[in-house]
């Protein structure tokens, strides 16, 4: 996979940012309510849309269970929130305990009655998980089809558990939070709304700074090894398990911001945030935007579910059979995404297929050996 | 003793069902080393190939063996299955050769494009398709090595696919016209009746077994014999064992590893095919019903190791014994005054998707000591 990057002139970066600005700021008085809360919410998708990108796109490690991050973070958000607005039920626990006839609050809800808590928790929780989880795979040198499907195998194991637990989490119907109640107001009405659009709008730009910073320097450098030539790092002798444990963390962590982000903007999560098709959809997101452009990433996600939508509301039978195509054609015809052919020699091909531009001759032994470098 | 026979036989039941699930794709994975994803979705093509059969055997034609339709099924679901495999494996696995993971995503998008199509196509002309596909595919190799070797083979080719095209229609109106429920689209799931012989329950030592549960073992244990005997007697099945233990050497020595693929990955899918017709016994056949294996079929894959078929045969036995042991909570009835906290938490496991957390926490525990499941390849390679 090629690294060029296209220079950019500074005027031209400055002027996109005051147009992204712009647009952030002026979209809540454009865009009906219904899109705009569509719109947050494709916007928080595309926080672990990056964490897809930093692990799959830079390190080679394609988990198909970031639904149990994301799921988790929401569940943090969603018990704060519950927790917070329970006041006048009967024992001052959230409404749903009384229909299985629970009267003491289970252990592990009370410290989300601190709101300081709950913000470290919403990262914090799936980062820790993810990283245990992370550890005792990488640890085995487990790795390839095998990380994927046991990554979808322990997704399935969190839904079973969450599904099942009505006691302890309500089970199959989730947490609601949109007739919860924040800082006196209802979570699911049109100004919180607009608040929370900001807020997700900000915390996708500083998980694309933060994820940039990641990738930058001797780290990302050791992940692209890792990616392309594991062994190679560890006779090197740096310790890819360490490597790998931190960045899934990583990923797990903005999986779960992402997640308590989705939840409030959606009005609830549920065990259904953990079903094996969203987790692998959250993979073709970064796919067809172009993985290991991070740009590309937060593109994809927010265009493809833009597009799940709109072609939802038109024909609801055909989605399956475009997303399935795309799935398909990504990984055949367009294995870099969207981004990175534009990024790599894809426009000029093109031009050079319809004879606009003149072929470039390199030597024979030259492109054997980039070819060898490309398939490992 | 009974209840630990009951155990057992329940066990054994849940295992042979995972087992011949699984028993395709671990050659497949052993071979090539690709985890395919649109495995449950060929097991749910070869339930709706049941379901076909059954409504066609209920033609008049066809009433007087009605009760040998599933005996059918299972040729005509190995076949189905087989069919979209060596397809699926043409077109798009062959491209992505030593790409596990973009397989691995291209095989998803498979899976959702068949979900959609039997929801949204009638299984009449479904079943036209497919025979289009099988003669399209076939009827070019059956012809004599004159016509192969001659310069207008292409010609004959095509004519050929026409020729399969129109059976196709023509097979699919035909059964649209004369069996109305197939004529319909419909996402609802369908229910496979078993045939009166196969009804009612069977009594060994005491203990009574249904017996579409003791047909299934049977399946599995017929497939599990037929492909053992494949592999390890026929030529084909030795130039199979080749590829697998290294696939450049065998190049080498004139294997061709392209039929190895197709032949390979045709008979994985039948297989899944023949899963299918004994998943359509459990309950009704939906086009989510291979989900709900899928994950499962994985497990003893990895579990059981590459390459070797007694790994996955314990790996599924051992896993469906312990699901029934810990999802009917049998521990406690074995040992009924075990200390309290133990049996509180045997029976918080007590469930059937409990069960499932409580094995995956096993198998995660086991692969800390063995990370290549249970016979790991021998080798000295840095990656395997």
């Amino acid at each position: 996979m090629s690294l060029s990057k296209i220079k950019f002139d500074k005027k031209i970066v400055l002027s996109f940012w005051i147009i992204l600005i712009a647009l952030i700021i002026a979209a809540p008085t454009i865009l009906p309510v219904f899109r705009l809360n569509l719109l947050g919410r494709y916007l928080s998708l595309s926080i672990v849309a990056l964490g897809v990108d930093l692990i799959w796109g830079f390190t080679g490690l394609l988990s198909l269970g970031q639904g149990i991050f994301f799921a988790l973070g929401g569940y943090c958000a969603a018990m704060y929130l519950q927790i917070t607005s329970s006041s006048e039920f009967p024992n001052n626990i959230p409404e749903f305990f009384a229909l299985y006839g629970v009267e003491k609050l289970p252990f592990f809800w009370e410290p989300f009655r601190s709101p300081v808590f709950t913000f470290f928790a919403i990262w914090i929780i799936p980062a820790l998980v993810a990283g245990l989880i992370g550890f005792l795979v990488f640890r085995n040198r487990i790795k390839g089809v095998y990380f994927s499907i046991l990554t979808q195998a322990s997704l399935l194991v969190f839904f079973n558990f969450f599904n099942g637990q009505q006691k302890l989490i309500n089970g199959t119907n989730g947490l609601k939070t949109d007739v919860t109640q924040l800082f006196g107001q209802m979570v699911g009405s049109e100004s919180m709304q607009r608040i929370f659009f900001w807020i997700t709008a900000i915390v996708v730009i500083a998980a694309w700074f933060f994820a940039k910073w990641v990738v930058k320097g001797r780290f990302g450098n050791i992940l692209i090894g890792i990616r392309d030539d594991e062994p190679r790092v560890r006779f090197t002798g740096y310790n890819p398990v360490i490597f790998k444990t931190i960045i899934f963390s990583i990923a797990g962590g903005l999986a779960g911001i992402s997640g308590a982000l989705y939840t409030v903007q959606s009005g609830i999560v549920s065990p259904q945030f953990m079903t094996v098709p969203f987790s692998i959809e959250m993979v073709i997101w970064v796919a067809v935007g172009g993985r290991g452009t991070l740009l590309g990433a937060i593109l994809g996600a927010v265009f493809i579910n833009y597009a799940k939508s709109l072609v939802s509301e038109a024909l609801p039978a055909s989605w399956m059979f475009i997303q399935g195509g795309l799935f398909i054609l990504v990984v055949t015809a367009l294995p870099e995404g969207v981004l990175g052919w534009i990024q790599g020699d894809g426009p000029r091909n093109l031009l050079q297929r319809f004879g606009l531009k003149r072929k470039i001759e390199t030597y024979p032994s030259l492109e054997v050996n980039n070819k060898e470098g490309n398939n490992e | 003793m009974e209840l630990l026979l009951d155990s057992l036989f329940n066990g054994v039941a849940i295992g042979s069902v995972l087992l011949v699930a699984a028993l395709g794709l671990a050659i497949v994975f052993g071979l090539m080393g690709v985890i395919n994803l649109a495995h449950g979705e060929l097991m749910m093509l070869g339930a709706y190939t049941t379901y076909v059969t059954q409504l066609i055997f209920k033609l008049p034609i066809l009433k007087p063996f009605y009760n040998s339709y599933i005996i059918v099924s299972i040729f005509l679901a190995f076949i189905v299955s087989g069919v979209v495999g060596i397809l699926l494996e043409k077109t798009i696995i062959r491209k992505l050769y030593g790409s596990p993971l973009e397989t691995l995503l291209a095989t998803w998008g498979v899976s959702l494009i068949l979900q959609q199509f039997v929801r949204s196509v009638p299984l009449a002309y479904g079943t036209g398709l497919v025979i289009s596909l099988l003669i399209g595919l076939f009827l070019p190799t059956t012809f004599p090595s004159k016509i192969k070797e001659s310069i207008n083979f292409k010609y004959f080719k095509f004519s050929s696919w026409i020729f399969a095209a129109l059976t196709g229609v023509l097979t699919g109106s035909l059964i649209s016209s004369s069996v109305s429920k197939l004529s319909r689209a419909s996402a609802r799931n369908v229910d496979v009746t078993a045939p009166s012989w196969m009804r009612g329950q069977v009594e060994i030592i005491g203990t009574a077994f249904p017996k579409t549960r003791l047909m299934i073992i049977v399946i599995t244990l017929i497939s599990v014999i037929a492909i053992t005997l494949f592999l390890n007697q026929s030529a084909w099945g030795m130039r199979i064992r080749a590829v697998t233990q290294n696939r450049q050497m065998s190049d080498c020595l004139g294997i061709s590893t392209e039929k190895v693929d197709i032949i390979t990955f045709g008979i994985g899918s039948g297989l899944a095919g023949v899963a299918g017709v004994a998943v359509s016994l459990l309950g009704s056949v939906g086009p989510n019903v291979g989900g709900n294996y899928i994950v499962g079929c994985f497990m003893v894959v990895v579990l059981g190791g590459v390459g070797n078929l007694l790994g996955t045969v314990l790996a599924s036995f051992g896993i469906g014994i312990m699901t029934d042991l810990i999802g009917a909570g049998r521990l406690l009835s074995i040992w009924p005054d075990m200390p309290l906290p133990l049996s509180n938490t045997i029976n918080f496991f007590a469930t059937t998707s409990m069960a499932r957390v409580m094995i995956f926490a096993l198998i995660v525990i086991f692969l800390q000591f063995k990370p290549t499941g249970l016979f790991p390849q021998k080798g000295r390679m840095v990656e395997n």
